[in-house]
């Protein structure tokens, strides 16, 4: 269902990028150029997300402050503005210090190789109309498969560390990996089947177009859309180690986790990968779940495409940011109970619904109101039902006092 | 961000056929370094760090999936072989392994140094043999990319079968891991302190 060209389609506002780029490489002969800008987009992408970590460090801070009812950094100048600054000069002048019995190769190995996939993950998701640095046919398996190499990583930080807790913790944070890697790609699995394509660009215009002139046609905004985008989100939670999620690396836990034995600059290579995975995985729901670049009223296509990601994106990291600083940690055996008794079985049930929608896609008049209370059924239903088996005779908390 | 490829190497401009002379070194860079990983692989002590190399040498041959032109099968490689497969073994190995220090690396006995060897033998000979018995053409103009659609309506279809084997391979590998990794001789086994 994707739109017609808009008429902001070839903006000045829209193309400047493409306009910018073809005046720096138009000169060179055709292998080159390709290669010309290939490295214009890889360096775009690392300016703008390495802008955004330092901004993002800021923006948790105050946000969690408050949160918390406190003002949060703002000694180093106005509203804390230069704190990034002042962090990465404290990062950057820390000893590097490796153990001695460490396996000093893979010990610096691990956070590079976890940043370097974390990028890769960046090169398909589609910033605005024109702005997808490569144009995959299989674009969301290549986002899981450049994904799935960071967990690899996690595992060489905490056993090149030579330091059992890091180690304990380092098996800890694979086993989390790899469980709510089956919910995030089940979550995924619904949208490839209705938008018909493992492609990041053609499923974001596949939510194009406005249902009776002002409704968008995102993925989220339907039922089995809904629940996925839900799962998606709390998957990428626990992808990308964040609260509620964050056993393997908080302090409380076994130390420090598998980042025990780093400090300062591989330090901060580690929460940049973090925040990266982050922004990739925010990215990726963005564009299969809340209609990328695409904006929600056509009135409002003035606003260049790339600006309404950007303001999605900010919206899905605040909320990251939010819940942060509203829930506690889990343990890791809630965790793994989380992920495989009832996000999977839930994203199951959500694939069985959205196949239910897309067979009854012709259902037009008053049988589309009965679609929706079928799809809104079978995805409350299960939840309910899961739910209270699962929490039987834990939850409701009842409180004695002495 | 600046760099869209539509227009220029999109699925809709295939083929574009590059330079036979960087075909080949690209070709030759990418077998010189599974073969190198793996050999390596089979040859150190540490367990952990053979598996580690392994897994590098798996990543090279989704890099010959690339070079040859099958985008989706590399994507799959990558994810199920070094996002998967990875994980069994390292957990495998790990799990296993009583000391960090190096595995043995005699043969058990004499008897299970030849069987190894027959099955080894036997192996790579059947391999050898349908490679050079298969009629491969080697292509006088590039063929254009497979679209992701008609792949997956093949292994759905006709080539069912063949994806139901597939999934065991990680049963296999763990299989395989655990048997390579765990101390079978009763010397091998440490106490407990």
């Amino acid at each position: 269902m994707s739109a017609a060209p808009s008429a902001h389609a070839s903006s000045t506002l829209e193309r400047w990028p493409i306009i910018a780029r073809d005046f720096l490489t138009s000169g060179l002969p055709e292998p080159w150029r390709w290669l010309a800008n290939s490295l214009l987009a890889i360096a775009a992408i690392i300016i703008v997300f390495a802008s955004l970590f330092a901004v993002l460090t800021l923006l948790e801070r105050k946000v969690l402050a408050r949160v918390q009812n406190r003002p949060g950094p703002n000694r180093t100048g106005p509203f804390g503005l230069l704190q990034p600054l002042a962090d990465g000069i404290k990062m950057l002048t820390k000893e590097d210090i490796v153990p001695r019995t460490a396996d000093r190769l893979l010990h610096t190995l691990a956070p590079i190789a976890l940043l370097a996939f974390s990028i890769l993950t960046l090169a398909v998701i589609p910033f605005g109309r024109n702005l997808v640095p490569i144009e995959l046919d299989a674009a969301v398996l290549y986002f899981f498969a450049a994904g799935a190499a960071t967990e690899l990583a996690v595992f060489m930080a905490g056993w090149a560390s030579r330091n059992k807790y890091a180690l304990l913790s380092g098996m800890r944070a694979l086993a989390q990996l790899i469980s709510y890697e089956l919910p995030l790609l089940l979550s995924v699995v619904p949208v490839v089947m209705l938008a018909g394509t493992l492609s990041t660009v053609e499923i974001v215009e596949a939510q194009g177009g406005w249902a009776w002139g002002f409704v968008p046609q995102w993925h989220v905004l339907t039922p089995w859309g809904f629940a996925g985008f839900i799962i998606f989100f709390i998957s990428a939670l626990a992808e990308s180690n964040r609260s509620p999620f964050d056993l393997p690396e908080a302090e409380s836990e076994l130390i420090a986790g598998h980042l025990t034995e780093y400090s300062g600059f591989k330090y901060a290579i580690f929460f940049m990968a973090e925040y990266f995975g982050m922004c990739a995985l925010s990215g990726l729901g963005v564009t299969l779940f809340l209609g990328g670049w695409q904006a929600p009223l056509p009135f409002l296509e003035i606003i260049p495409s790339y600006v309404w990601f950007a303001v999605k994106l900010l919206t899905l990291l605040f909320g990251f940011m939010w819940i942060r600083a509203t829930l506690p940690r889990l343990r890791i055996d809630q965790l793994t109970r989380l992920a495989w008794k009832f996000l999977v079985p839930l994203a199951l049930v959500n694939l069985a619904t959205a196949a239910f929608w897309s067979l009854t896609r012709d259902w037009s008049g008053a049988l589309q109101l009965v679609r929706w209370a079928l799809a809104i059924v079978l995805v409350i239903t299960p939840f309910v039902l899961i739910g209270r088996t699962l929490t039987r005779g834990i939850a409701p908390r009842t409180y004695r006092y002495a | 961000m600046v760099c869209s490829f539509r227009g220029y190497a999109s699925p809709e401009n295939y083929p574009r056929a590059p330079e036979p002379t960087f075909v080949n070194v690209a070709f030759f860079i990418i077998a010189l370094g599974t073969l190198a990983t793996a050999a390596v692989a089979m040859s150190l002590r540490n367990l952990i760090h053979s598996a580690l190399l392994l897994i590098g040498s798996w990543a090279g041959i989704g890099a010959f999936y690339l070079w040859a032109g099958a985008e989706f099968v590399a994507f799959g490689q990558v994810l199920v072989y070094v996002g998967a497969v990875s994980m069994v073994v390292l957990f495998a190995v790990l799990l296993t392994r009583h000391s960090r220090d190096d595995s043995g690396f005699e043969p058990d006995s004499i008897g299970r140094a030849v069987s190894a060897l027959i099955v080894g033998g036997t192996v790579l000979g059947v391999l050898v043999g349908a490679v050079l018995s298969t009629p491969l053409k080697s292509a006088t103009e590039v063929p254009a990319a497979v679209q992701v659609r008609s792949l997956g309506l093949q292994l759905m279809g006709p080539h069912a079968a063949a994806l139901l084997v597939v999934g065991v391979v990680l049963t296999v590998a763990l299989l395989g891991a655990v048997v390579i990794a765990s101390p079978d001789r009763p010397a091998d086994r440490k106490e407990e302190p």
